[in-house]
């Protein structure tokens, strides 16, 4: 009995920060990080950020979505943006800033009675371009707007 | 510490307008200390989820580029005054959490 607790206690202390992550009571943890697309999010190229998230690069401009954002952004550290989809079928909805080291901002998955309606605020590092994706039906479309960004909010 | 997400979930029309802020750090792991030299290591939020009466309505899945103290609202159809929301987020490092509130 005491053997086998023993050896339980040392391959626990190998397996690092998985066990402790366990042990610490989360849900599945791996699960959840796992569903995280981490090559999206770490792409430095929009064509990546989109491709790794999903699977596919080709946008298409729409009118259907409503894009807000300030013209100039006093601090980048907080940029209000709100964007409004009116695409039907809309599945998520995604944020991507081209000029910042990582593009990809977020990543709004909704369910079928979710509104394709998401306001949030986002870091900007230097005037860019905010980029909008929706995807709805299989395809991406995409709408953009130029913010100026006079104090960056990124390293600073 | 479950007081880090403050929600408010009204519903009109049919329509819930959800607003959360979370209390977090957001840090990007391109920041230098500017004491030590060192540079500040990435801790942020990665995935936010919303549930209406256990029933999923948004997942959000979040990089560096999200501010500090993150805000988010969003809207959905189908909810009843005195129905439950959860908003709960789990972040790089592997720390969660999670809040039960009222829609009004």
């Amino acid at each position: 009995m005491n053997t086998n607790r023993r050896s339980f206690l040392k391959t626990s202390a190998t397996a690092g920060v998985v066990s402790v992550a366990v042990g610490a009571g989360l849900l599945t943890p791996r699960a959840v990080l796992a569903a995280w697309p981490k090559n999206a999010f770490e792409a430095k190229e929009v064509n990546a950020a989109l491709n790794a998230a999903m699977g596919n690069s080709s946008l298409t401009e729409s009118a259907d979505i409503n894009l807000k954002a300030p013209d100039i952004a006093e601090n980048g550290a907080v940029v209000p943006i709100t964007v409004t989809s009116k695409i039907p079928g809309t599945e998520s909805i995604s944020i991507l800033i081209p000029n910042n080291a990582t593009p990809l901002a977020a990543n709004f998955n909704l369910s079928s009675n979710t509104e394709g309606y998401i306001s949030t605020r986002v870091k900007m590092g230097k005037t860019s371009d905010v980029v909008a994706v929706v995807k709805a039906g299989g395809k991406l479309y995409s709408s953009k707007k130029e913010v100026k960004v006079t104090i960056g909010g990124c390293g600073g | 510490m479950a007081n880090s997400i403050k929600v408010r979930a009204k519903v009109k029309d049919d329509v819930t307008v959800v607003k959360t802020l979370i209390n977090h750090v957001m840090e990007t792991g391109l920041r230098k200390d500017k004491k030590t030299n060192k540079m500040i290591p990435a801790h942020f939020i990665q995935e936010v989820t919303c549930e209406h009466n256990g029933k999923n309505v948004l997942t959000a899945q979040w990089g560096i580029s999200v501010s500090k103290n993150p805000y988010l609202s969003f809207k959905f159809k189908g909810a009843k005054a005195g129905d439950s929301l959860k908003v709960s987020w789990v972040d790089n490092k592997g720390k969660s959490d999670s809040i039960e509130s009222k829609i009004k």
